[in-house]
């Protein structure tokens, strides 16, 4: 089983009367990528803050990298990187500031840290900008070097909660070249997105409608399914009978 | 350990780059010195006076020369009638009108006892009972030193003295005041705003994701407020022994840890605030409208809480501006040592104690 890294077991979490996520159930195994996709009140943030344990679920069961998520948070958040919608980057502090100080309070040494950021700014190709402020960078490159730093700590799994709002196609498209690096790595990928054609990227993905999983399967095998041309169809086929519209 | 410092060296280079911050930080302090010891004072100088010399004798002129003579009155300019004080007062050119009647010397000479009249414009009450106390001293002066020269009967002349402040400078009530104050609002603004901006701009969720402890996010926020504040009270101190000569009695690391004390209450309730808010407009505006004007109205260094109705005097309690402002004066300028003011250390320490407890409390309910 060590090759699973995510098992969700009816995973519930209630908000007084409303529930977000209702008893979903999913795996995810080593390396993958795996979509998790649903409309606007889905509950995709829901889910992805209860395995991240920003938030404490109601009900079932889950564990992440072989940790518990009720009773081994500590481990769980050694294992883990997160990247938020905002590329939360801090603004006025510089690129290479940014670096140090998430690899800081991971608690890499100096030596280490050193070395990570010189090899990231590398791959980024970012030598002239280690000391602007993040302010002045193009969002495109917040949201790479939020990346970055997100997976600076080698962790087994990546949440990416809707990384690419707001950017343009181009940029995505490197954005995702980034997360197929890491996949290779042997890092496994959980992201959720708005974007169907991110959705072709990913080795396999979920739908979520209205607190529930209603697909999960491969790309191909989903729109065979489902008899549609694109994953846009599975999705709009799945989304038209949901009754949470924000 | 080595994580925690590598937090507080961002919080530094936050607060380092943010120019309108440094400004608020050090600029305030200096100006609000500068305000209230020198603009915003209780004394009243050279207000405006008019005379009505109708005894124009030896006596009565020597009286006014002592008048023109205080830095307290200027002499608008010697009258003759009364319809004329009228005029000037309803001018607003004046705030004091004094009659010495005809006959002053012959009354004092003969009768031993001589009346003048003094006319105050009380529209300000506080300003006319200043200038009437101004005025009675100036006579009473003059009267003590005739005395010496006449023989005269027995006479009790009440003299007062005022303790801690002889001179009844107002920078001995606003000094404290002004560092209860400034404290306050760099403390806990500052770090309010500091703590809700990582909730705005989504970086406090990676905070929690990482391993860093979130208690430890809320201490490494406080540490660099703790230190600049700490630089500020020495500024304030040194600029009021050297520019407004207010001397320090009591013992000076005495009136430091006392200090630090405030400031980490004010830190506390900073970072209750903090946890309590969403957004850094939210934060700014209770810790402005929340604090400020309490610390201003009840911490006694405006107004004196003795004198309030007793719903009020209760509400003070609360304030922990109040206790600060007690304490600073005891040790600074009565000198007193910490027996007299354990019972405020006491309160402050609780007040600090409650806040940090109801915080943590409510921060750990927010992440589940």
């Amino acid at each position: 089983m060590s090759d699973t890294v995510i098992i969700a077991d009816k995973l519930t979490k209630k908000f007084g009367d409303f529930i977000a996520t209702n008893q979903i159930s999913f795996e995810v195994y080593k390396g993958e990528i795996f979509g998790f996709l649903g409309a606007n009140g889905a509950g995709k943030t829901t889910a992805m803050r209860m395995l991240c344990g920003l938030s404490v679920p109601s009900a079932g069961k889950a564990t992440i990298a072989g940790f518990d998520i009720y009773k081994q948070t500590e481990q769980i958040k050694r294992k883990i990187g997160y990247m938020s919608q905002k590329f939360s980057l801090y603004e006025d502090l510089t690129v290479l500031e940014n670096i140090r100080f998430f690899g800081g309070i991971y608690g890499l040494g100096y030596k280490e840290l050193k070395d990570k950021s010189e090899q990231l700014i590398e791959k980024l190709g970012m030598h002239n900008q280690t000391k602007k402020l993040v302010a002045e960078l193009p969002l495109g490159w917040k949201q790479k070097l939020a990346f970055s730093v997100a997976v600076l700590h080698d962790p087994a799994i990546v949440f990416l909660d809707e990384p690419t709002g707001g950017v343009d196609p181009v940029t995505r498209r490197q954005f995702w070249e980034l997360i197929y690096e890491a996949a290779n790595r042997g890092v496994t990928v959980f992201v959720t997105t708005h974007y169907m054609d991110e959705a072709e990227y990913c080795n396999r993905i979920s739908i979520m409608v209205d607190g529930k999983i209603e697909a999960l399967d491969t790309p191909v095998n989903l729109k065979k399914a489902f008899n549609a041309a694109s994953i846009d169809d599975v999705f709009y086929q799945l989304a038209r009978g949901a009754k949470r519209i924000e | 350990m080595k994580q925690f410092m590598v937090f507080v060296r961002k919080e530094f280079y936050h607060v380092l780059r943010d120019r309108k911050t440094l400004l608020i930080l050090f600029g305030m302090p200096v100006m609000q010195i500068l305000i209230f010891g020198f603009a915003l004072t209780n004394e009243v100088k050279n207000s405006r006076i008019v005379i009505m010399d109708e005894a124009k004798d030896p006596a009565s002129q020597q009286l006014v020369a002592r008048i023109a003579s205080s830095k307290y009155f200027e002499i608008e300019r010697t009258i003759t009638g009364q319809r004329q004080i009228d005029e000037a007062f309803k001018a607003g050119k004046i705030k004091m009108a004094l009659i010495l009647p005809a006959g002053f010397n012959e009354a004092l000479l003969h009768e031993h006892t001589a009346q003048v009249q003094v006319i105050a414009d009380a529209s300000d009450p506080n300003i006319a009972t200043t200038l009437t106390n101004y005025i009675h001293s100036i006579v009473q002066d003059f009267q003590s030193e005739l005395n010496e020269t006449i023989t005269a009967p027995y006479r009790i002349v009440p003299e007062t003295r005022m303790l801690y402040n002889p001179q009844q400078k107002s920078v001995y009530s606003m000094v404290p005041g002004v560092m209860a104050l400034i404290l306050m609002l760099v403390c806990v603004m500052m770090t309010a705003i500091s703590i809700v901006r990582e909730k705005e701009t989504g970086t406090m969720e990676i905070l929690l994701v990482s391993p860093f402890k979130p208690f430890l996010v809320i201490l490494s926020k406080a540490v660099p407020y703790l230190l600049l504040s700490f630089i500020n009270i020495i500024t304030i101190l040194i600029m009021s022994v050297w520019l407004l000569e207010l001397p320090v009695n009591g013992s000076i690391p005495l009136l430091l840890a006392v200090s630090i004390l405030y400031i980490i209450t004010c830190l506390s309730l900073g970072i209750f605030i903090s946890i309590k808010t969403e957004t850094q407009q939210a934060a700014m505006t209770i810790s402005l409208m929340g604090m400020l004007l309490p610390t201003i109205m009840f911490s006694g260094f405006m107004f004196p809480i003795e004198n309030m109705p007793l719903p009020l005097q209760v509400i003070s309690n609360i304030v922990p501006a109040k206790w600060f402002n007690i304490i600073i004066k005891a040790v600074m300028i009565k000198g007193m040592g910490l027996m007299a003011i354990w019972k405020e250390v006491l309160i402050l320490a609780g007040m600090t104690l409650f806040f940090l407890l109801a915080g943590l409390k409510s921060f750990k309910i927010r992440l589940a």
